[in-house]
């Protein structure tokens, strides 16, 4: 294990923080630094870039201007200037444009139905890990069911029910995919909940909720944050199959996912349409993934490789 | 005996988590809005009223689900709504071995594929070969089965015309099927062995038949095999549950008439018994596994039992 770097005589010696320390040997990872940069990276061109005008509007057809090639630039029959980075579908789209649309909603979605498995998972976890006894059987019972329910089955029932608007198909993917994320709650609260520390709160008198939100969920931190790097292109790879099933973002809008299924109905005349959005979705996928790995060396190193 | 009572309350659990699925599933399609009947074009109210009546939709639903659990008991379930004439049963049938031989094959091409090159990189750890063998496999896991399966297609099928590209009968493209799903999954297998294997090599009793001169080989089949197998086991139901969904991708992409399609018909034109019905065989077949997993959980290591 390396130690965090040694710090001037002139402050007061502080232990330095779980959080630091992670930090410290996370940045020694050069393969998770990276991944964390390049999803940032991302992140920020999907979110910021459109708000250029160089970056043209993804749902504007040129039907003169179909599949041009990459870095081509032409005049459309109604006069307009365009310039294809990447080149332009079958309709005469901007591929890059709707790529950084459809990155939009993929990465809007991996957070939003993370974030709602995150609290569901966290909460249900925390009370079932801290209340204990019966109850605690009783909820573990509950997600032992739900785990032998086909996940897939249930959001297809779930997105054709209640439509296909976005934030339900966020809502729907976070609320099956919360179950493992509470089991961990539950075995780390277990593990904390009998040490001095929240022996001390309660002989404070505080109350329940605030021991288990104050005290107790604050320090399952490590394996929480971890999982949610893990679940983020879980679910993005969710939302994506949904999208390639037809169920998910409706057409003209984009997701990674439909962008995807476009070009694989057209991979034989036009490769591009297939590999560009295959190679972004999959190499943001794997910087999550290598993220994820590193985190969890970093957060844990009892685990990391030897 | 200890195992009997394992196995028994194992039955008993998965008996009940089946009931639970029936029910949810059984209830969120009927309060779901919309119905079987309606259509585009405005159907006269009457005739609604009527089709309820012959279908048994008037009745009270709790009333509605007891008739519709004793039919099930009897291995009946029930007409379909969206494909005039036939029953469930008929459906299911035809769809579900397609989907079946697919989800099956694929987990048994993961494992064969995943837990060799897991054994092989945990006994090379920490080598250009182990971390090679480990970008192969997160790779496998970014790409997704809908990128994999298309360009198997255009590879292996069109351009080197090993397989069939689409048409399920007498046709070779459920391979091309299988072999995407089996590659996914095997990028998974073959990281939860490397995984779990490392554990269990890092163990004093591996410590202690090295230091007397045991066989590298013998250590790594005789005594860490067993422990180390043990995850993956665990694994193979959820890999299962999630199969059946990219399965259904698969059969997007190939054009194989599993019951993907039915199902996203059904659901969409609240094609109630087919949903329903659908849901209970994948139900059955998951808890299936789950059960043969644990039993053979139990006897990789007995330990597991004390767990409830």
């Amino acid at each position: 294990m390396d130690l965090a770097p040694p710090r001037d005589g002139k402050t007061i010696e502080k232990g330095t923080s779980l959080g630091r320390d992670a930090w410290y040997r996370l940045q020694k990872n050069h393969l998770a630094m990276a991944s964390l940069w390049f999803f940032i990276f991302i992140v920020v061109v999907c979110f910021l870039l459109p708000l250029f005008p160089f970056v043209p509007n993804p749902n504007i057809t040129h039907p003169d201007l179909q599949s041009m090639p990459a870095l081509s630039s032409a005049t459309s029959m109604e006069g307009a200037e365009v310039f294809y980075l990447l080149g332009s579908d079958h309709l005469g789209r901007d591929i890059f444009a709707r790529i950084l649309y459809g990155g939009r909603v993929s990465l809007a979605v991996g957070f939003l139905a993370t974030a709602v498995s995150l609290s569901i998972g966290v909460i249900y976890g925390a009370l079932s890990g801290y209340v204990g006894g019966r109850l605690d059987a009783a909820m573990m019972r509950v997600v032992d069911i739900l785990y032998a329910l086909p996940f897939m089955i249930i959001v297809i029932i779930l997105t054709t029910y209640f439509g296909n608007q976005l934030w339900l198909l966020f809502v729907c993917i976070g609320a099956v995919e919360w179950l493992t994320m509470s089991r961990i709650v539950r075995g780390q609260v277990i593990s904390l909940k009998n040490q001095e520390f929240v022996e001390a709160a309660r002989s404070l008198g505080l109350g329940q909720s605030r021991i288990i939100f104050r005290h107790l969920i604050p320090n399952t931190v490590g394996p929480v944050i971890v999982y949610t790097t893990l679940t983020v292109p879980a679910v993005m790879r969710l939302e994506a199959i949904l999208s390639f099933l037809g169920l998910g973002v409706q057409p003209p809008d984009a997701s990674w996912g439909s962008l995807i299924k476009e070009g694989a109905d057209r991979m034989a005349s036009d490769p591009g349409l297939l590999i560009y959005p295959a190679i972004v979705f999959g190499l943001t996928l794997f910087s999550l993934n290598f993220l994820g790995d590193g985190l969890r060396d970093a957060l844990d190193p009892k685990s990391s490789k030897d | 005996m200890e195992t009997a009572r394992y196995i028994a309350s194992r039955f008993a659990q998965s008996l009940f988590a089946l009931l639970c699925i029936i029910t949810i599933t059984f209830f969120l399609a009927r309060l779901a809005p919309g119905g079987p009947f309606l259509d585009e074009k405005a159907v006269p109210e009457h005739l609604i009223e009527q089709m309820n009546k012959n279908y048994g939709f008037d009745k009270p639903l709790p009333v509605q689900y007891f008739l519709y659990l004793g039919r099930l008991v009897q291995g009946d379930l029930g007409p379909s709504l969206g494909n005039k004439g036939f029953t469930v049963n008929e459906v299911i049938s035809e769809g579900f071995p397609v989907s079946f031989l697919l989800g099956i094959s694929g987990l048994v091409i993961a494992l064969l594929i995943g837990v060799p090159v897991g054994v092989f990189a945990a006994a090379k750890r920490n080598t250009g070969v182990d971390y090679g063998l480990m970008t192969l496999a997160m790779l496998g896991i970014c790409l997704p089965t809908f990128v994999i399966a298309p360009l198997l297609g255009e590879f292996l099928g069109l351009r080197l015309g090993w397989f069939d590209v689409a048409m399920w009968e007498n046709s070779s493209a459920w391979f091309l099927g299988a072999l995407t799903l089996g590659l996914y999954y095997s990028a998974y297998i073959a990281r939860l062995t490397r995984g779990s294997m490392l554990d269990v090599l890092s163990q004093d009793f591996i410590r202690t038949a090295r230091s007397k001169g045991v066989a590298p080989l013998t250590i790594l089949f005789k005594h860490a095999f067993r422990g180390g197998i043990t995850p993956v086991v665990a694994y193979l139901g959820p890999a299962l549950a999630g199969l059946i969904g990219g399965s259904f991708v698969v059969e997007t992409v190939f054009g194989l008439p599993g019951l993907g399609q039915h199902f996203i018909k059904a659901a969409t034109n609240r094609d109630y018994w087919l949903i329903n019905g659908t849901v209970t065989v994948f139900a059955i077949l998951i808890l299936v596994m789950n059960f043969l997993v644990d039993v053979i959980q139990a006897w990789l290591d007995p330990r597991t039992q004390s767990k409830d």
